[in-house]
């Protein structure tokens, strides 16, 4: 196939270990655009609704989508999916690094495993060869060090994604780790990966990936790469990554602090971009095919512990387990970040976890007692160590924390959901939207629970004015649809937002590469229409008006932000219904909060309105019918 | 003329795999580069490049004369005459003779030059000084 695919799906039987060879699918690749597009229609279609995320009945894919591998800025994603433990609708996460390239040079685009396998296994793919081994000797092992075993024994040239302990535990934000330092950390799917005892994907390619037109790729992407070299913003991000971003968020008023009681951190510039350049950095560290080099990887030194190396912290783990944790040393951000890396936990779910446990402790809902005679205090690291083993094993109320903020909060009560900074189940990206309403909208109606991923308005916020909620709906729709188009492409976004390349020249190399000939209206309508199915899904799954999912905690309304330069800022209960309103309506969706059967049919999704129909939840007819356009295009300015 | 390596700058980013085999065989298939990256991670954390430094040792064992000098100083494959022999794969002395189950000759830089046009970092460069000292020659590129 000279599209962009590699021509092969595998279907995996984990329970018989039988392994399906099957041409991919490339109509389904068409209309979905690959990535999460396609996983977003297969747990659609092949998950029965009732089915538990953690059972045997739910399906885990991993996908490189129609980009990964090929020559293009960061083409080097690939994206995980399955039914979400965490939130209990479509899951889907992505890693950058080298696996998903691996994938297509190996001859593939696609691997779905059913079913759980009945004892621990790990996937090997070595071109032709595919075939599961015993895990049995594996098992139990921490992430990064079990990547370290698996490349000692295959070699070098595999590239390998594993599970920790917190993953075959079925702790709920658990992650995949590949690369020493990327991660899939979103939406549990880790989790997923323990509960088919999955232990291990490694996989090596020799193959050659075809194109629609090499020649003009080529040319088209050396461009772009000579043009962004001297772009102005290429030295700092080569130079200190997101970590520089700390700074930013703290001078305005984002930074969430002390578990988002505050947006201001008197620490700042002991855990910021500079500290980790000047102290801890080793290398600098890239994903295939970027030139970008986000990635920062580091040695951490804290007294009286083994010296550990990670990838990280990069932005959002720098804020989540640095400002939100009180942390006051670069080091100990690190190793909270390698903690949770080796454990096998999403470092933005698990800095919002042990945040959300540090207040608790702080206000006596939950004592020494509780913690196996171990305090939680603010930027005790011990503490946290203590504690994230606890949640990793789930032991004594470790088993409550290892659902996420959201459960705990269930079990702990009095009062305390007020602040689990969740949506959905899933822990918020690391910004406050109190000063920020489009970021909050965006937390509020993300399809996988609260994260920046989908939608990042920060700077559209102050643009427009951080205390005004009208016309921020219709952004928050575009750039819903625009951002994960990337990982439905199985790209980095990065190039988008930072360095300048247009929509335009990323549909054009689209276009070198699949031969599709589609234009940037019809990706972002394709993007609307998976947005859509995974609402619906959502409310199939989860049997009540989309409306009552939407709230974020009570601290986002009734608290206003106490210190710093976004002093007495916040957010009115009306304000946010008055944005939920808005966003419906821009939508094509009622009230409620419930598509509705115009918007689908017109987005293809009819049975997705037969299904809502039967269930009661098929939004009311509008009287002015849907809008014809959904979302106003905005380009962000890049920070 | 030379490659000239600077480890310290390499972020395993393998764009210069990459494009080596784009422009060299025109495919996407960084198994088809002549010049390799070695990572050594979790400890101590580095990427090693290792590009051909021209010494020659390939085409002096070689059995069929198939590698010879062009006009720019590079060692060159003659396609019709390797037989995939193997001999030269092994004496290379930073390993950048590569074979692939798709060819059936070896794999030699041919001092295209891509992958120091597209290197971002400087990890990788053109160098057009002749070497003056040994301590001046190509530093790093033959360890």
């Amino acid at each position: 196939m000279a599209n962009g695919l590699a021509g092969t799906t595998l279907r995996v039987n984990l329970k018989t270990g039988a392994v399906r060879r099957l041409p991919t699918d490339e109509a389904l690749f068409r209309r979905w655009h690959g990535g999460r597009g396609v996983t977003a229609k297969l747990i659609y279609d092949e998950v029965p609704r009732d089915a538990d995320p953690l059972g045997p009945q739910n399906i885990f894919i991993l996908n490189a989508g129609v980009m990964s591998g090929a020559f293009i800025p960061a083409g080097s994603k690939v994206s995980f999916g399955s039914v979400s433990p965490l939130t209990n609708g479509h899951g889907d996460s992505n890693m950058g690094g080298h696996l998903g390239p691996a994938l297509k040079f190996a001859g593939y685009d696609l691997v779905v495993f059913e079913d759980s396998a009945p004892r621990p296994v790990y996937l090997v793919i070595d071109d032709d060869r595919v075939e599961l081994r015993d895990a049995s000797k594996i098992w139990g092992m921490k992430s990064l060090d079990c990547e370290k075993a698996i490349k000692d024994e295959l070699g070098e040239d595999f590239e390998v994604a594993t599970i920790g302990p917190a993953g075959e535990n079925g702790v709920l934000f658990s992650c995949i780790t590949h690369d020493f330092g990327r991660q899939a950390g979103r939406t549990g799917q880790g989790a997923v990966m323990g509960s088919k005892r999955l232990k291990a994907i490694c996989v090596r390619g020799t193959k050659s990936l075809r194109v629609h037109d090499l020649p003009a790729l080529k040319k088209q992407v050396t461009e772009i790469i000579l043009r962004t070299q001297k772009h102005p913003n290429m030295e700092p991000w080569q130079k200190y990554g997101t970590a520089f971003f700390i700074r930013w968020s703290n001078d305005n008023a984002v930074l969430p602090t002390y578990n988002f009681q505050t947006t201001h951190y008197e620490n700042t510039d002991k855990i910021d971009g500079d500290q980790l350049v000047h102290k801890i950095l080793v290398t600098h560290k890239a994903c295939f095919g970027c030139w970008m080099n986000c990635g920062k990887y580091t040695k951490a030194v804290v007294p009286g512990k083994p010296a550990v190396y990670l990838e990280g912290p990069e932005y959002e783990t720098g804020a989540l387990c640095g400002a939100n944790l009180g942390m006051k040393d670069i080091h100990h951000v690190a190793y909270i970040n390698w903690l949770l890396d080796n454990l096998g936990m999403d470092s933005m779910s698990g800095g919002g976890v042990v945040a959300f446990g540090m207040e608790c402790f702080e206000r006596g809902l939950i004592t020494e007692a509780d913690l196996e005679g171990h305090a939680l205090r603010w930027g005790e690291v011990d503490d946290v160590e203590h504690f994230l083993d606890m949640v990793a094993h789930r032991r004594g109320i470790g088993d409550w924390f290892a659902g996420g903020t959201k459960r705990a909060a269930q079990k702990i009560g009095k009062g305390s959901e007020k602040f689990a900074m969740q949506v959905k189940g899933q822990e918020m990206s690391g910004y406050d939207g109190r000063w920020a309403p489009g970021m909050l909208l965006s937390y509020m109606t993300a399809d996988i629970g609260a994260h920046h991923n989908r939608s990042w308005t920060i700077t559209v916020d102050m643009a427009e004015g951080r205390e005004r909620v009208e016309g921020r709906a219709k952004i928050v729709i575009y750039l819903q649809h625009i951002r994960p188009l990337f990982d439905t492409w199985c790209i980095c976004r990065l190039f988008w937002g930072e360095l300048d390349i247009t929509p335009e020249e990323i549909v054009e190399s689209l276009n070198h590469i699949t031969g599709w000939g589609v234009g940037v209206d019809e990706c972002l309508r394709t993007s609307e229409m998976i947005w859509n199915l995974n609402r619906c899904h959502y409310l199939e799954r989860n049997r009540a008006d989309g409306r009552t999912f939407d709230y974020p905690p009570a601290r986002s309304w009734e608290d206003k932000i106490p210190s710093g330069p976004g002093k007495g800022k916040g957010l009115t209960r009306e304000q946010i219904e008055q944005m939920l309103d808005d966003y419906y309506d821009e939508r094509g969706w009622d009230r409620r909060g419930n598509p509705t059967r115009e918007l689908l049919e017109d987005l293809g999704l009819g049975d997705a309105a037969d299904n809502l129909e039967k269930i009661g939840l098929l939004g009311e007819p509008l009287p002015g019918g849907i809008p014809k356009v959904r979302g106003e295009k905005y380009k962000p300015k890049a920070f | 003329m030379r490659i000239k390596v600077d480890r310290t700058r390499c972020t395993g980013c393998r764009l210069c795999t990459q494009i080596c085999a784009i422009q060299n065989y025109g495919e996407i298939n960084p198994k088809k580069a002549a010049l390799r990256i070695e990572a050594k991670f979790p400890e101590p954390g580095q990427y090693r490049p290792f590009v051909c430094t021209q010494c020659g040792k390939c085409a002096e064992v070689c059995p069929e004369n198939a590698i010879t000098r062009n006009d720019i100083g590079a060692y060159v494959v003659d396609k019709s005459l390797c037989t995939n022999c193997e001999a030269c794969v092994p004496v290379c002395p930073v390993g950048v003779v590569f074979q692939h189950p798709d060819l059936d000759h070896v794999i030699i830089c041919t001092f295209c030059m891509k992958c120091t046009e597209l290197c971002s970092t400087g990890a990788i460069v053109k160098w057009d000084k002749a070497p003056a000292a040994k301590s001046e020659a190509a530093p790093e590129a033959e360890a």
